[in-house]
């Protein structure tokens, strides 16, 4: 009797340790130095694009930077990158959710 | 046998991320719809929202975006050390992104008690009779950058307790979970500074 519980809590205590360790992957401190160097540099551009006073562009430029910019945190410094598919649809899924809520409520603001 | 069964460890790192991840959506949408609340209004008021945001300090901006994105990146490769188990070095990452984020609450400090001192706080006279955009725009100044001041709070004190904890040994190569999710948590804070900054002091 006492046996099969010790087994069955060793092979559980087993089973965590590798499911801990699955996928379990490492980024490089390289990989996040370069980066926050790109971060950087978009951050750089976005304060240069707004100095011009390109009208309605300057927006639209500086929320593409802002975009790219939070891609880039998500892909990388959130490891999104080696996360599974699911979680990778999920996300994706939400951005959609929230770019459809601001259209739907531009639609309503314009068109009332 | 029933000690012995409770020292059974339930542990699942991927449903503990999915669960942090889920709750990072639903403060995306707390901080959406002030955002959205601002585009209408900024679609309506625009000169307004135009003179009112002359009024922020862009340098100030700029240094906290700076601020928050290397304190990012710090925070990300605590992960790294504590996986590649170099425990000195995981503390001092997550030390270095506690002081980045001390400094931007302070340069926010500043920045704020400068514009109390022009006397555009809300609800103050000066406030009230700015037109109906400006007055919009600081009560959004104050809401949006307040709410996520707050989260830098916030964050600052998980990331103490994960001091303690790689301090301790709690938090080490096999269980990084919290620091993980901390970390998700501080990205996130970042994140929304992301697109405050340039709407708030670029755009002008």
């Amino acid at each position: 009797m006492d046996i099969p519980v010790s087994f069955i809590i060793s092979y559980n205590i087993m089973l965590s340790k590798v499911m801990s360790n699955e996928n379990q992957h490492i980024s490089s401190y390289a990989s996040h130095a370069i980066v926050l160097i790109i971060l950087l540099v978009l951050t750089t551009v976005s304060v240069l694009v707004t100095g011009w006073h390109l009208g309605a562009f300057t927006v639209a430029a500086a929320l593409l930077i802002a975009s790219i910019k939070v891609r880039t945190v998500i892909t990388y410094f959130m490891h999104l990158k080696s996360e599974n598919l699911f979680l990778k649809l999920m996300v994706s899924g939400v951005f959609v959710l929230f770019g459809l809520v601001i259209v739907i409520t531009f639609i309503d603001y314009y068109f009332r | 046998m029933s000690v012995q069964q409770s020292n059974i460890e339930h542990f699942d790192r991927e449903t503990g991320k999915l669960g942090m991840w889920i709750f990072l959506f639903t403060e995306l949408f707390l901080f959406g719809g002030l955002f959205l609340v601002y585009a209408v209004f900024r679609a309506k008021y625009s000169e307004d929202f135009h003179t009112a945001a002359s009024e922020l300090n862009a340098f100030i901006g700029t240094m906290n975006t700076v601020f928050l994105l290397v304190s990012s990146m710090t925070v990300a490769m605590s992960i790294t050390a504590i996986q590649r188990k170099q425990r000195m070095l995981a503390l001092f990452l997550v030390s270095v992104t506690l002081l980045l984020a001390a400094l931007f609450m302070m340069n926010k400090y500043f920045e704020w008690s400068h514009k109390f001192e022009l006397k555009l706080y809300p609800g103050s006279l000066v406030l009230k009779n700015l037109n109906q955009g400006e007055l919009l725009f600081f009560g959004l100044y104050y809401m949006m950058t307040g709410l996520h001041a707050l989260h830098v709070f916030v964050g600052m004190v998980l990331l103490s307790i994960n001091l303690v904890k790689i301090k301790s040994g709690i938090i080490n190569e096999n269980h990084f979970l919290l620091l993980e999710n901390s970390g998700l948590y501080w990205h996130l804070v970042d994140l929304i500074w992301i697109f405050l900054f340039p709407l708030l002091y670029l755009i002008t």
